[in-house]
């Protein structure tokens, strides 16, 4: 059973269209890259998929009602926004926000759900920490956390590595990684198509105003493909250290 | 929670402090005896139909406008954001004035606060037409400037093209904002309004937090964000323009009070929004004692005050933040 289904999505903005005939079905277990250049739409369609657009086709996700949407699915902006100094523990409490109901407190449940998420991504020594104190890549380790404990099936993320250093980049890729591997479903959108490469197990490309391609990465990311969406040359290979990718010139 | 402790006792004994200062030299006891018992006489008279009233409605519009404050910089996650912003304190005055300009208040004891509330309502339906039920947190505050650009201008024109320099006056003393002489029928008058307000901004703590992560990642998490918005705008309106109706305007609380409690309550918006609430109440009851014990003979403004505490209050905060690392 698919975890999420979108059949023939447009979404305009204005008199411009982003993207149109957009399909396709998420399983658990799958940790999926969407990719495509600047403009392509990669957030425009994660919106609409969860509802927080306004779209026309259809996505399982948007079809359900607020509340159960919530449980569904977890969403990782890209703005990666914390406004207040908070302790860590209570932002990645917030996570819980959906699974509490009005005017009620926390239960056990809902602590121990946090204190995984926590340990999960190793925030021990950060708990009693002010949030907005944290480096670029702490925070973002702390968003990861904040969105595990709404212990949702799928979890999608915009650009979640964008601004963080190598280390912090492949890490959080093998975290996403390993969470797939435990069934849950993971969306990430990228420009790092090295990254996707590697830890992807699919790639969703979007370029021009269409889906230009869905599968692995290796049946994919072709010469031509890459050349048509993205106008650059690349090398793109299995080697012994496993799959290499590397842009290398503007075509177009 | 100790804090809340503190907060209750601090409001409850200048609640007490408030009752028992004025004019009438009277023991305390004998204030209190006069204000239970009642005996009808001249000290039951000034107990309940002078001093009850005001320290009503100090409690009243200080919890007001810390509570509101504390919801309005929840939502526009902005720390100097403050309840006038919406355009409601600056409509309810220019109602007020109006009604003083054309003789209205003079005409019956009601006709300034009404004349204000309605303003009040004119403002916010301005406001929810150009803000809308879509749009962002940045149209509310654009739409809330405009409102009070438009309501000061012509709150000047009418101080401008005012034949009767009496009235000039009259409008300026009410615009620096008072608690003194008002009577039960104020408390009657603002009461229902606050009621509602504060219904609608009570429930906006779960909403406020999670809008900690940003607009999009609180409607992912089950947040209806215009209803938010609504209660926010209506809550504030609320309880904003019927405090500005009896008492005039009243600046810095909201802005203030949720700032200094914000580290004691670990910055969470939902806490914040009780101990503002309390905190609100505790610095106009102060703010209101202060103004009888400091020059009794000038009537000094309530709100001249609030404001004289309130910048030299603000500006040590601005240089404490620079001083903290990022």
């Amino acid at each position: 059973m698919s975890v999420l289904t979108v059949e023939n999505m447009k979404v305009s903005r204005g008199p411009c269209e982003v993207f149109r005939n957009v399909g396709f079905k998420l399983y658990a277990g799958e940790l999926v890259g969407l990719v495509g250049p600047n403009g392509a739409g990669k957030t425009t369609l994660m919106r609409a998929c969860l509802g927080l657009l306004k779209s026309k086709g259809y996505s399982s996700l948007a079809a359900l009602p607020e509340s159960e949407r919530a449980k569904t699915a977890a969403w990782m902006p890209q703005s990666r926004e914390i406004a207040w100094p908070v302790t860590v523990e209570t932002l990645v409490g917030l996570g819980r926000t959906p699974h509490i109901p009005l005017g009620q407190k926390m239960t056990p449940a809902d602590r121990i759900l946090i204190d995984r998420a926590i340990d999960y991504m190793e925030l021990q020594t950060f708990r009693r920490r002010s949030a907005t104190r944290l480096s670029g890549g702490e925070q973002a380790r702390v968003l990861i956390a904040r969105a595990l404990a709404q212990d949702t099936p799928l979890l999608l993320a915009d650009e979640p590595i964008a601004g963080l250093d190598p280390a912090h980049q492949i890490s959080t890729m093998k975290i996403f990684s390993r969470l797939a591997q435990e069934g849950r479903t993971i969306v990430v959108s990228l420009h790092d198509l090295g990254l996707a490469a590697r830890h992807c197990t699919r790639l969703i490309m979007l370029g021009q105003g269409r889906l230009a391609a869905d599968g692995s990465p290796s049946d994919i990311l072709t010469a031509e493909r890459i050349a048509q969406v993205f106008g650059i040359s690349a090398f793109f290979e299995k080697t012994s250290k496993g799959p290499v990718f590397q842009a290398l010139e503007v075509t177009s | 929670m100790r804090l809340t402790a503190v907060l209750i006792m601090g409001t409850i004994t200048l609640f007490v402090t408030s009752l028992l200062i004025g004019p009438a030299a009277v023991g305390p006891g004998e204030s209190i005896a006069a204000l239970v018992g009642g005996d009808a006489g001249a000290l039951t008279l000034v107990m309940r139909e002078i001093r009850l009233p005001r320290a009503l409605l100090a409690l009243m519009i200080g919890a007001s406008l810390g509570l509101a404050g504390a919801a309005m910089q929840g939502y526009l996650r902005n720390p100097l954001a403050e309840p006038g912003l919406i355009g409601v304190s600056g409509s309810a005055a220019l109602g007020a004035v109006l009604a003083i300009q054309t003789g209205l208040a003079a005409s019956f004891v009601l006709g300034l606060p009404l004349a204000a509330l309605i303003s009040a309502l004119a403002g916010v339906a301005l406001l929810l037409l150009l803000a809308g039920p879509h749009g962002s947190s940045l149209t509310l505050i654009l739409a809330g400037i405009a409102i009070s650009a438009l309501a000061a201008a012509l709150t000047s024109l009418v101080l401008n093209l005012s034949p009767n320099p009496f009235a000039a006056n009259e409008i300026v003393f009410w615009l620096m904002g008072s608690l003194a002489d008002r009577s039960m029928t104020h408390v009657w008058l603002a009461l229902p309004f606050m009621l509602v307000g504060l219904f609608c901004l009570a429930g906006l703590g779960r909403g406020l937090d999670a809008l900690t992560l940003g607009e999009d990642a609180a409607a992912a998490m089950g947040i209806r964000l215009m209803h938010i918005r609504y209660l926010l705008i209506f809550g504030t309106a609320a309880v904003v323009g019927a405090g500005t109706a009896v008492a005039g305007a009243i600046g810095f609380v909201g802005l203030v009070v949720p700032h200094i409690l914000r580290p004691l309550v670990g910055a969470r918006p939902s806490l914040l929004l009780w101990a503002s609430a309390l905190g609100g109440a505790i610095m106009l009851l102060a703010a209101d004692i202060a103004v009888r014990v400091i020059l009794p003979s000038k009537d000094l403004k309530l709100g001249v005050l609030t404001a004289l505490l309130g910048a030299p209050l603000f500006l040590h905060l601005i240089v404490k933040t620079r001083r903290e690392p990022e």
